[in-house]
Parts: structure tokens; sequence; C-alpha cells
């Protein structure tokens, strides 16, 4: 296990940083929010289905190679690893950026990585890391993550499948250009055997896809599948042999998604010592009062064993360690407690400017309630590592 | 300690209820829908329901009946509140007014003052707003900078305050000003109260994280007060105002919101992955452990309650209510949201589950431990005026309010 950043990484982090604090602020989700505001609920035509991004940032982030960070060289990626998409995405946290990296890479093109066929990699991943292809992956059917729940079906005909059923809270599904669609062609409601992956075009007859506004300003949407005929090389992998690849997948999201949280974490935290070294009352800064400083402490302690498990996590998965299942369950639970704890202080630290809109705070915490339950809540993930430990 | 009415408690009640079973909107299903309606209306409804319980004598029970009041005990006021809390009616709007102005004029304010702008406040008229905290005087409020300075036969206002509910529609506001710089911070303020609709006062709405603008910012720019609107002594409005906000908060005997009965409907239905929430061992673990400080402070409640019948000033319990009650509220709507998994993350009341109920409470939840004193304002009060215990060494306390050094 590497517990610190290579010089590569380190070099990586620090052009993230500087690219995300210039080009993506939160100044620029304030912007796609108001942008947001004025929109027809459950608009479903595709051409006034709106990004939730922007399309430049994007390219720029992919010419920055990000969207190729972790795809094979030999399908045009960098190959750098999750450690380097693990510093991308902290601090994509620390200003909210808005892109559609993880979705795309972490969710979408990770199911094709881990067992697309030759051709569907060729096809896919070279269009991916160039920025010029998006992806979501259609899993939930229930507003808790529930991943072997799937009652979407896809069922067999003579030159392919007929897909049936609805998707809800799909990350990007409303702009993606194609969709990774989990579905079943056989067993029972809750069974993870008869799981099986598609590869939709977002756009086919038969997907109606409507936008569904969240807390957090950024958007996720409900997909029906009304009959969607699909051809027999749209399933990726075995037919009904999904889930583990699926599982793999979805373990390397949480990962992600706890070092974005991270970057969250750690800005709200800044901010808030900031201020309390800052803000003056009785004559003091309020940062000289022990009740405090005890509290700031303990949100430092928080923040380094939260560091310290997405570091550790980040790099079970550069490692292929068979302790990457365990690590994500573990980091998810982790991360969804702190990133409560430390936007419900820096909330309380600021005082009544914490609860205004104007102060960027109230958006960390609007973000932390969202990606607390993105893959998982804390009951979820407790329960996992529990039963993953054979407790 | 006694649960129960007293006879004559009893009587009361049961007038009540009569009353309002004939005069009061319902619930229905137990929603109080008159709290979803815009803030105009809402404000217009309220006026009228103040206006009907005036002219049937139940408004302001406490005050003297020759200031709008009924004459009534602490104890009736109490029973009041408990059974008009069951009905869709709104009095939210009037709660500073009746709570504090009102009781701040019934101190200072002239005889010929009293009987006039009285009536007006405990019939809805007109409403009231306080103007105490500032960007720079926040938990210690007695560092308030906004000045004024004698002119003619009055004073003239400037500066800014903040966080002032109500202020955009309130007709009148109780103020707290820096008339003496040159002594310590507590004993150069004076208290008075002021026209919001004059020239010189602006409020400006500030939107919060929640999407709601209850709260304002008040701007002065020499806005005269005449002297006869001063509330007690020069130099004494610190001890003045805090007298009057002392003996009200002793006195609230309802119940603080913990979110409790929501939480506890919501698991009931709730269907998780392998059947209702309630049935689940985690979430009912949670359940009893946020039952047990529910019941903790139904009962605490209850002993002010039974203290303030036997007509004794209630005791420490009054500051614990705030802060048990605030920070349980924003973990039990913060829980309430996930357990709703992404539905309660989905805000707009027409799609959310119970039109974002508690979605709309959780994010204005961590508002209420900083209104009114935050909890660690609470904290310093219980620590140093409940338990005794020496006060934190506080540089600015006996120095001259203009010789406080600055960015230390």
């Amino acid at each position: 296990m590497t517990m610190v950043l290579t010089e590569a990484q380190n070099l990586l982090k620090d052009t993230a940083r500087d690219f995300i604090q210039s080009k993506a602020p939160v100044a620029a989700l304030r912007q796609l929010r108001e942008y947001y505001k004025d929109l027809p609920e459950g608009s479903c035509n595709a051409a006034a289905i709106e990004l939730g991004y922007s399309q430049e940032l994007w390219e720029q982030m992919s010419e920055l190679g990000w969207a190729g960070i972790v795809i094979p060289e030999a399908y045009g990626g960098l190959e750098f690893g999750y450690q380097g998409l693990g510093v991308v995405l902290e601090e994509c946290g620390r200003t909210l950026a808005a892109s559609p990296l993880f979705a795309t890479v972490a969710l979408g093109a990770g199911c094709i990585q881990e067992i697309g066929s030759d051709e569907q990699k060729q096809t896919l991943l070279p269009k991916v890391a160039e920025g010029r292809t998006t992806l979501a992956l259609a899993l939930e059917e229930h507003p808790r993550h529930t991943p072997t729940r799937i009652a979407t079906c896809a069922e067999a005909t003579d030159d392919g499948y007929t897909l049936k059923g609805f998707k809800t809270f799909v990350l990007d599904g409303h702009c993606a250009d194609q969709l990774v669609v989990v579905a079943r062609t056989s067993g029972g409601i809750e069974e993870s055997e008869g799981i099986s992956l598609f590869l939709v075009d977002a756009n086919a007859p038969g997907v109606r896809r409507s936008r569904t506004a969240m807390l957090d300003s950024r958007n996720v949407a409900r997909i029906v599948f009304d009959n969607v005929r699909l051809k027999s090389e749209a399933l990726i992998g075995m037919e009904g042999q999904g889930y583990p690849a699926l599982e793999t997948v979805l373990d390397r999201a949480r990962i992600l998604l706890a070092a974005e949280m991270l970057g969250g974490v750690q800005e709200c935290f800044e901010r808030t010592i900031e201020y309390l070294k800052e803000r003056e009352q009785f004559g003091t800064k309020i940062g000289s009062f022990q009740a405090l400083q005890h509290r700031a402490a303990k949100m430092l302690t928080e923040v380094e064993l939260s560091q310290a498990a997405v570091m550790a996590a980040l790099s079970a998965l550069d490692e292929n360690s068979s302790n990457a299942r365990l690590l994500a369950s573990l980091v998810k639970a982790r991360l969804n407690d702190t990133f409560e704890l430390i936007t419900n202080e820096a909330v309380q630290m600021h005082g009544g400017m914490g609860v205004t809109d104007e102060l960027d705070i109230g958006l960390f915490l609007k973000r932390a309630r969202v990606t607390m339950q993105i893959l998982g809540d804390s009951s979820y993930h407790r329960d996992r590592y529990a039963s993953l430990s054979g407790y | 300690m006694d649960f129960n009415d007293t006879p004559s408690e009893a009587k009361f009640r049961a007038q009540v209820r009569a009353w309002l079973k004939q005069h009061a909107t319902p619930k229905i299903n137990g929603v109080a829908a008159k709290r979803k309606l815009p803030e105009a209306q809402q404000l217009q409804a309220a006026k009228h329901w103040q206006k009907k319980i005036y002219d049937a004598g139940w408004a302001c029970i406490t005050w003297p009946k020759a200031y709008g009041g009924r004459g009534g005990t602490q104890m009736e006021l109490v029973i009041w509140r408990e059974e008009v809390a069951d009905y869709d009616e709104l009095d939210g709007f009037f709660t500073i007014g009746h709570g504090m102005c009102g009781p701040a004029l019934m101190a200072y304010a002239t005889e010929e003052q009293k009987r006039h702008l009285l009536p007006r406040l405990a019939s809805g008229e007109d409403v009231w707003c306080q103007l105490f905290s500032e960007p720079g005087a926040g938990s210690d409020v007695a560092a308030l900078k906004t000045r004024a300075d004698p002119c003619g036969n009055g004073w003239k206002v400037n500066g800014q305050k903040v966080w002032t509910s109500g202020a955009h529609f309130a007709d009148y506001g109780i103020v707290l000003c820096r008339t003496d710089p040159t002594v310590p911070k507590h004993q150069g303020i004076t208290f008075f109260f002021i026209d919001m609709k004059q020239e010189g006062v602006t409020a400006q709405p500030i939107k919060q994280a929640d999407g709601g603008a209850h709260f304002n910012e008040v701007f002065f720019n020499d806005a005269e007060i005449p002297d006869i609107q001063r509330l007690g002594e020069v130099g004494g409005g610190w001890k003045g105002a805090l007298t009057v906000l002392m003996s009200e908060r002793m006195a609230v005997g309802s119940l603080q919101a913990t979110g409790f009965p929501e939480l506890l409907s919501l698991v009931q239905r709730l269907p998780l992955e392998d059947g209702f929430a309630i049935d689940n061992a985690a979430v009912a673990d949670k359940l009893a452990d946020w039952y047990v400080k529910h019941a903790g402070l139904k009962h605490t409640n209850s002993r002010i309650l039974s203290a303030i019948s036997r007509g004794a000033p209630p005791g420490p319990e009054a500051s614990i209510g705030k802060l048990v009650a605030a920070p349980m509220n924003q973990d039990i709507n913060s829980y309430a949201v996930q357990l709703l998994g992404m539905n309660g993350m989905v805000t707009d009341p027409e799609l959310a589950e119970k039109q974002a109920h508690f979605q709309k409470e959780m994010l204005f939840a961590p508002g209420i431990r900083l209104a009114g004193g935050t909890d660690e304002v609470m904290r310093n009060i219980i620590a140093e005026q409940v338990l005794g215990m020496p006060q934190d060494k506080r540089d600015d306390k006996d120095v001259p309010f203009n010789e406080v050094p600055v960015g230390v």
C-alpha cells in the first residue's frame, strides 16, 4: 500500500487544483443553478435536455487527459491509475465542479473496461478518452441504493433483446450519449444471478428521459425503456453474469466518489478554520475559545482519518488488491459520516452567515447530503462491511 | 409536580376548546396548509386571525385588559398555546411583538404610548420586530456599533442591524443603539423603539440556503427618533433589554420542535428493502434513543408548567429546551432524508414525499441552533449563570468601547 503520492501524482494534483480553481470555481455552480431554475420540470425533449455542466469545461478537462486517466494506453487512455483520478476528483470536490467525469469515466466506461468485448472497447473507450462520448450507468430503480433489486428486463428476441422497464436517479442520465443499462435476463428480483449489462444509445426509439432537479443543483434522470430493441452486440460481458463485474465497478466508483467527498470535506474544514481565526467577538478571535478549539481539533482528526482511508482505498484499486471491496464500504461509510459532521459544524461555526444562500457552505451541505446517498448510505455500507467480514 | 390541570385551569381549557372548535380552521390530515402560502398571504391570514381572537378576548392573555390583553395568568397562556397548536392558524408573525416588544413597552413606555400602541399590537394591526444583532455583534450583542447621537429633541440613528426577522413587513421595532462609546460596552447602550416605515430605515431581506427569506439586513441612515421613544435610562439599554428578554425566555412554556413525531409517522409507513423502516433494528435503535430525549424534554416542560402554575419562577430548565431540541431537530431531519434515499434529495414540493417537508426542515433546522442565542451562548449561560462557574476571561469587558483593540 502506498500512502504517499508519487511525484507525478503530486504534479497532477497541483495542475488539477490550478485548473479547477480558475475554470470551475463554486461560482460556476451558482451560474448553472440559476440557469436551471427556470427550466420546466420533466423536460424530455432531447433538445431541451440541458447538460448540467459546461461543455467547454469538459473539453478542456479532456484535453488535459482526465477523461482517459484510467483507460489503458491501448485504447487511447493515459493508464495513470485510480490514485490519479482520485486526486482530480478530490480537487473537483473542493469547488463542487460539475462534469461528466464521474458518471462517464468511473461508472459507464468502468463497465466497458471491466467486461466489454474488445470490439466494444475499441469503439467506445478512445472516444471516451477524447471526451467525445459521454456515458451514464442506468442502475437504480428505487430511491435507496439496491444494486441487485433489478426488475428492468431484457427479453431475448431472434436477433437480440427487447428492453423493458424504468430507471431512476441516473447520474447524468439526462444528457449522456450512451447508457450502460443494468437489466435482468433471468432470475428473481433480488438475485444477483441473471443480471446483464447492455449498451444502449440514449436516443434510441423507446428510450424516454426526464430530468429530476436535485438538492445539489446537479441533474439526474428518470429513464423509461419502452420495448427498446437491442442487437445482440449490445450485451456487455456474458448474459446473466454481469453482477460480479458491476460490483467491482461500483466499488471503484464508491471509492472515487469518496475522493470527491474528501475534497468537499477539506474545503469546508479549511474555510471554517480560517473563519475561526478571523471572526472576532467578545474582543477576541473566536478561535481563541477552547470550546471551539476542541471542536476544530476533533474535526481535524476526522478529516485525517478520512483522508488516510481514501488513500488506502485508491491505492488498493491500483494494486488490484482483494481488499478493495471491503475498503470501498469502509471509505464510503466514513466519508458519509465525515461530510455530514464537517458541513454541520461549518454551518454552526459560521453562525447566521452559515444559513445564508450567499455563503458557499450551504452549497457544500447540499452536495454532502446527495453524495451521502449515491451508491449507498452509511447504514448500507456498515451492513455490507459486516457481511463481507463475516460478522 | 402535578401534570394535571387545576379545576380552574380545566374550566379555562374547556372554554378555549369550545371557542376554537367553532372559530379556528382545522388542520386537514394533520397538515397546516396556511404555512405553505406565500408570505404576503400568510401575513394577511395571520392578521385576520389575530383580530378575530382579539375581538373575542383571547389575544395576549397575560397582558392587562387596559392594554388589549385578557388579564389572565401565565398558565392560561400556556393552555391557549397548547390548544391552538392543533389548528391551522398562524401566530408566528406576532411572537416577537407579543413576547418581547410588548413587555418592553409595558416596562418603559409612557402611559399614553402604552394605551396607543399595545392594543394595536395585541389586535395584530401592527407588527413589531427586534433589532439587536449586527454583523459584528452576533453572540456578542453588546459589541453593537449602531449609533444614536443626540440631535434636537431626540436622537439620530446610523448603522446596520442583521438577522432581523420580519423587518421587511414590520411597522415598529425595538432597537439597541450605542449612545456613549467612551464607557465599557455594556454601559453605553440605550434602548429605543422606532417606526420601521419612517425615513432613513431600509430593510433588505437575506436569502437563506433553504430558499426562504425571513431575515433582513436593516440599514439606518440618519433615522431620527424622538426622545420620547427611548425605553429606560440613557446608558441603561443593555440591562433593560436583558431583563425584558430573560423574563420572557423564562416564561416560554411551549415545547420546542424536536422533529420526533414527524419522524415516527414517517418510519411507520416508509418501506425499506426488508419491510417498514420501523421494523429495521438500526432504525428502531435510533428512534428509541430520540424518544428518550423527546420524552425527557416533554417532562422537563411539564416541570416548568408545574412551577408556573404554582406561581414559582421556573428554574434553569427553560434554557435547556432549545439546547436539546434544536440539534436534535437537525439530526432527526437529516436522518429522515437519508431514510428517504434519493427521494429525500428532491426538493420540488410537487414531486417530493410529503411536499418536501423533511427536505425543508433539514435545511431550516441549522438556523434554529443559531437564532435567538446559539447553542454555544446557551451553554455559556448554563455554565456561568446556572452552575455558577467563573466567567471566561473577557478582555474587552471593562475597557471603554472605543478603546477596545480591533484586529488582535
